[in-house]
């Protein structure tokens, strides 16, 4: 260790800093206080203190002339929400877009995942993991626009099927669902590849030993054990989809709960605050079924 | 090695084709940028460089610029400041609500982002602020503290407080203790996360729509632009732009991170685990 002459001169006895530190040494939930006052006030005042506000505005009431809100206590928001079809409809729609949207992610995931985790050198595997992890950064309303380019009628899938004389109409509910798979791909092959990777190498060994071929191993033994990983992957991607207003602006016409509540918000705040509940509901129920099926330790 | 000859380049062929499907979008946001007519057509006729400098002397484009690098810069700092306090106090101390504190945490990136914005609307709405550069910066920081926060907590949990606890024996303080042990050693992870935080922010825009007025960062634009069929050429250089400043920042922070910190836009494992034990 090296004497260093500050350090040795702040060891001395008396200065301010040196006296505030004992102070805190001795009070340890004083330092805890003061290291967490300034973000915890952020998180509970600006963040919890806007969902509560949100909560509010959901019970309020608007003028039905002036479109203005009216601080009056109201369940004709949640009411409405309930009982016109069209949100039904909606919200059906969109769990239904989610669903189908994390199948094909986890189909689509798991041969690059298994690749990454089993048969790539590790030098290839790093390659691979930063190949998948950039893009997942990259700007999501770009990706979501270029694919309203590569699904237009001039488009690049267009061009490809006109030599076989098809065609294929990009901006509908088959091209967003399309699009959403491609947006929340790297969320679902993260984790499944992280998942193969904890499997010890010698439970297949075993199940080759035992007489499992290839696809009697996978489908007995890989795929049971994999699937709290894709349960973790399929969070994300059910989550986003459920959310989301962009994509579906840029690539289909019709109406998902992110644009409905888009749609809303400017004209009737209250009901878009309450329509915000039908995600965040959704998200709880799947969190809970998620952390049963061990999905969290696979995180 | 269980797997046999066929099933291995069956493999080879399933990553090559799901690397195409990865890259393909932004190969193609790359090649339109330099398409010379307006009309949007594939394939490309003529290339040409000329509405780079067209995006480059149009003055909305660069006020959104300057307000984006604002925003990015803004929310990156007080992510920085508040993701570093909540690690510290979170890996150094164990105390009643944590897992509250951890769950709070990444709630802004848990929740759908509409949620998180259509929130803050409602509150400025209500509170009657007037919307500007702090508005979305408040928005952005809310959900960058998360990721400056889990590159540090990662880090800290291998560090330990053995060498913390020398360097006080030793007769540093608190201060001197942080400044010349702690943060030398948290250095790189924090560049990673303030790195991956500027990318978030940058190019964030479902929580921005909902808190920034009338301004338009350059997601903004693009939103505000891309159903002009006048204006296609020029939303395709800037859409360039912006996929290649965030790239940029988020391979270095691949570097200095290690891959394996990285994947924690997703919320690490411990996070996800205490957010559903707090869950109702």
């Amino acid at each position: 260790m090296s004497s260093d002459p500050a350090l040795l001169a702040a060891a001395g006895p008396g200065g301010p800093g040196r006296r505030l530190s004992t102070f805190f040494y001795h009070r340890p939930r004083a330092a805890l206080g003061t290291l967490l006052a300034a973000p915890l006030g952020w998180l509970l005042i600006g963040y919890l203190g806007s969902l509560f506000v949100l909560l509010l505005t959901a019970f309020w009431d608007t003028n039905s002339f002036t479109a203005e809100i009216v601080h009056e206590f109201t369940l004709d928001n949640f009411r409405r929400i309930a009982e016109e079809p069209v949100y039904r409809e909606v919200a059906w729609r969109t769990i239904r877009m989610a669903a189908l949207v994390t199948v094909a992610d986890a189909v689509l995931a798991f041969p690059i995942a298994y690749y990454m985790a089993r048969v790539a050198t590790p030098r290839t595997r790093n390659i691979l993991v930063v190949a998948v992890l950039v893009p997942l950064w990259a700007s999501y309303l770009v990706k979501a626009y270029a694919w309203r380019t590569i699904l237009s009628g001039n488009g690049v899938i267009n061009w490809a099927l006109e030599p076989l004389g098809l065609q294929f109409d990009g901006y509908s509910t088959v091209g967003l669902w399309l699009v959403f798979t491609y947006l929340w791909l790297p969320f679902m092959i993260l984790p499944v590849y992280a998942g193969l990777e904890r499997i010890p190498q010698s439970l297949h060994e075993a199940s080759a030993d035992l007489g499992g071929r290839s696809f009697r191993t996978f489908f007995r033994v890989t795929l049971p054990l994999v699937f709290p990983a894709v349960v973790a992957g399929s969070i994300f991607t059910f989550s986003l989809t459920l959310g989301d207003y962009i994509a579906p602006d840029l690539i289909s016409s019709e109406q998902f709960i992110g644009t409905v509540i888009y749609d809303q918000y400017g004209v009737n705040l209250p009901v878009a605050a309450a329509y915000t509940f039908v995600p965040i509901a959704v998200m709880t129920v799947y969190l809970i079924v998620a952390r049963r099926l061990k999905a969290f330790e696979a995180l | 090695m269980v797997e046999s000859r066929a099933t291995r380049i069956l493999l080879r062929l399933g990553v090559g084709v799901t690397l195409a499907f990865i890259y393909l979008p932004l190969v193609v946001v790359a090649v339109y940028a330099f398409n010379e007519s307006i009309t949007q057509r594939w394939p490309i006729d003529d290339f040409s460089t000329k509405w780079f400098s067209v995006a480059y002397h149009n003055p909305d484009i660069r006020d959104a610029l300057w307000l984006s690098l604002q925003t990015a810069a803004g929310a990156t700092v007080v992510a920085i400041v508040l993701g570093t306090l909540l690690s510290l106090a979170m890996s150094r101390f164990s105390f009643f609500g944590r897992d509250t504190v951890t769950l709070l945490v990444i709630l802004p990136i848990a929740l759908p982002g509409i949620v998180t914005g259509l929130a803050l609307q409602a509150t400025y709405t209500t509170v009657g602020v007037s919307y500007g550069l702090l508005t979305i910066i408040i928005g952005h920081a809310t959900f960058c503290i998360v990721v400056v926060f889990n590159n540090a907590v990662a880090r800290m949990r291998r560090l330990h407080g053995n060498l913390e606890e020398a360097s006080k024996d030793l007769g540093a303080d608190s201060w001197q203790t942080f400044r010349r042990v702690t943060f030398p050693q948290l250095r790189t992870a924090l560049l990673a996360g303030s790195l991956l935080a500027f990318a978030l922010s940058w190019d964030e825009v479902v929580v921005t729509i909902f808190t920034s007025g009338a301004q338009q960062t350059l997601p903004i634009w693009i939103f505000a632009n891309l159903f002009r069929p006048i204006e296609q050429p020029i939303v395709n250089v800037v859409a360039l732009f912006v996929i290649v400043v965030s790239i940029i920042p988020v391979y270095i922070a691949t570097r200095l991170a290690g891959a394996g910190d990285l994947a924690s836009r997703r919320p690490p494992k411990e996070t996800v685990a205490a957010a559903v034990e707090t869950a109702p």
